[in-house]
């Protein structure tokens, strides 16, 4: 590296690096303005663009004037809404979705196929499309269900299941059958080869499926904002979403900031239990990547 | 050993049959009762009628019973009507955001996965970076640097140039720069994924056989890479034909409207149009199933892979 910088000071003019540059250019472009967003989230004063020094007052300021993501109570509720939301789906759609993942994988009757295409087309299905079939669903044929936390919690259940199946999926082929058949040949029945074989091996992706569902849920826009109740299920994007353009002092960019820090630190976490625990039976972790690349849409 | 009878009940591991089906049992009944019945939803009440005096829609469950008026009213409002140009305007957004998406992606997923060296680990963390910040936080930073006394008006000022538009008012080139912003990552992760999987060995032999290492690239990695780029266009195309949220951040005019500013309008804002809202979400799907369908046999094939 410094000595590729150090040709390019020797002569600036000599084979153009055109990938490198085109490369950094991309990365600047895409992360400087994100830094300056959370750069400003620290300002002393209220522009969102002139510099007026470092303060914390936007995310812990007095009480008084409630102007900070502590004390402010609009950004507060989202911010507690937005935790509220991610961990209750966490709790219930990573385990429906490990059970959903074990039995598509080995289930091979009629009504297999079937489920793995339901289980599919949420997938690919647009964003504003779901949002638009639950709400429509939850105002004419679920009345019962009212929107605010509990329209949003389904709905966020529903979106997140099928990312589980997939990064099961993916572990449980690694896997094969062969761990479970040999601890059935040294007399273990069938319910105790999966407790304390197949469901300890597991465990990295069920790990990953926690973080990425927690990731998914707080970070969704488009169905929290459809099926909102009223002020205080307003999500944390949603708050983003309704104040970018309202001139919002830089609480705002403090609540995004905490967003941020909150998603990349449970991804952080997630990542690195995968690599701790994951190492045992080989699982490709290019599969892992690529999944989130694939489809965290 | 096992009689023929025991067989048929126990599967290759000696489980019980029922035992797989009924893992599965709990996920597929939560996504028939919320994904399955909410989809059928939107038919049901594009397909359905007008109350009168509530000025609400009443959904039409049995297809019997479907009436095509509401139907037939958006399509003559897509064709000609006052929606015809927010849909020209969609698919020509969506079509230059991803071809910018493409140009400017692919050097980057290039350089990441076969040209970045030792520093690639790096490298990748940034491209990554952009998946765990939140689609509006980005869209906020925009908002921020762009406004009437932000940082890029502050920075052309330097440059003495004081003459500058509105950024955030209407223009064409602003919401499309921020749709290339918001989900280019998601073309360079699947593309960056399909150019690691090229074995060297076969631009080796490229080079052996005397290609010089621009015919490799044209010759063999561009066309290895294929799926790559198709797979990454169809996860961004996507989400951005069902976008509305960029161009109301980055503009909030009519001038900039796409079709998922309608549907978001028809669906959110105003109840009487919802069934308006419910034809032209039918449409859209209709228009994007090619897209639906592509991506569902890439999941598809993937999965099949993993599996041997």
């Amino acid at each position: 590296m410094t000595r590729r910088v150090r040709s390019v000071f020797a002569n600036p003019w000599g084979k153009p690096r055109f990938l490198p540059l085109v490369t950094a250019l991309y990365v600047l472009w895409s992360l400087v303005p994100v830094a300056i967003a959370v750069q400003f989230s620290f300002n002393a004063g209220r522009s969102r663009s002139t510099w007026q020094g470092f303060s914390t007052r936007w995310y812990a300021g007095s009480p008084d004037a409630a102007e900070s993501v502590l004390h402010d109570p609009s950004l507060r509720f989202a911010l507690n809404q937005s935790l509220k939301l991610a961990v209750l789906t966490m709790l219930v759609a990573a385990p429906i979705g490990v059970a959903l993942a074990i039995g598509l994988a080995r289930w091979r009757g009629r009504g297999s196929k079937a489920s793995n295409f339901l289980m599919l087309v949420p997938l690919v299905t647009p964003e504003l499309v779901m949002g638009v079939a639950l709400f429509l669903v939850f105002d004419h044929l679920y009345d019962f269900v009212p929107f605010g936390t509990w329209a949003q919690f389904l709905g966020h259940v529903t979106f997140s299941i099928s990312f589980v199946v997939i990064i099961v999926r993916g572990r449980l082929f690694a896997i094969g059958r062969d761990y479970e058949e040999a601890a059935m040949d040294l007399g273990a029945s069938p319910f105790q080869a999966m407790r304390r074989v197949l469901l300890p091996l597991l465990a990295p992706a069920l790990l990953a499926s926690f973080a990425i569902v927690f990731a998914l849920s707080i970070d969704d826009f488009v169905i929290s904002q459809f099926l909102i109740g009223g002020a205080e299920s307003v999500t944390i994007p949603v708050q983003l979403y309704s104040g970018a353009r309202l001139a919002p002092p830089p609480s705002l960019n403090a609540l995004a900031t905490v967003l941020m820090v909150t998603t990349i630190g449970v991804i952080a976490i997630g990542g690195l239990l995968y690599r701790i625990f994951g190492k045992k039976v080989g699982a490709s972790e290019g599969g892992a990547l690529e999944t989130i690349g694939r489809f965290e849409v | 050993m096992p009689t023929n009878l025991q067989a048929a009940e126990y599967d290759t591991v000696g489980q019980r049959r029922w035992v797989w089906p009924a893992f599965a049992l709990p996920g597929v009944v939560w996504l028939a009762l919320l994904f399955l019945v909410p989809f059928y939803a939107i038919f049901a009440i594009a397909m359905g009628r007008l109350d009168p005096i509530l000025n609400r829609p009443i959904p039409e469950w049995n297809p019997l019973y479907w009436q095509p008026d509401i139907f037939v009213e958006a399509l003559g409002d897509l064709f000609g009507g006052r929606i015809g140009v927010v849909a020209l305007r969609t698919v020509a957004y969506v079509l230059i955001a991803s071809v910018l998406c493409l140009l400017i992606g692919y050097p980057v997923a290039y350089f990441v996965s076969r040209r970045a060296g030792r520093w690639r680990w790096i490298w990748l963390l940034l491209i990554l970076a952009p998946f765990w910040i939140n689609y509006l936080m980005r869209m906020l930073s925009w908002v921020n640097l762009l406004g009437g006394d932000g940082q890029v008006n502050q920075l052309l000022g330097a440059f003495g140039i004081e003459e500058f538009p509105n950024w955030l008012s209407g223009h064409h080139y602003v919401v499309i720069l921020g749709l290339v912003y918001g989900y280019i990552p998601f073309f360079i992760l699947p593309l960056f994924a399909a150019l690691d999987r090229i074995d060297d060995s076969t631009l080796e032999a490229a080079r052996d056989l005397g290609a010089s290492s621009s015919q490799t690239f044209w010759r063999v990695t561009l066309p290895l890479s294929r799926n790559g780029v198709l797979g990454g266009l169809v996860i961004i195309m996507l989400p951005m034909f069902g976008d509305y949220y960029t161009p109301n951040l980055l503009s909030g005019s009519p001038r900039t409207r796409m079709i998922g500013n309608t549907i978001d309008q028809f669906i959110n804002q105003t109840t009487s149009q919802g069934s308006l809202g419910a034809a032209l979400t039918v449409l859209l799907m209709v228009f994007v199933a090619g897209l639906m369908l592509y991506y569902l046999r890439t999941i598809n094939r993937s999965t099949e892979e993993a599996r041997r």
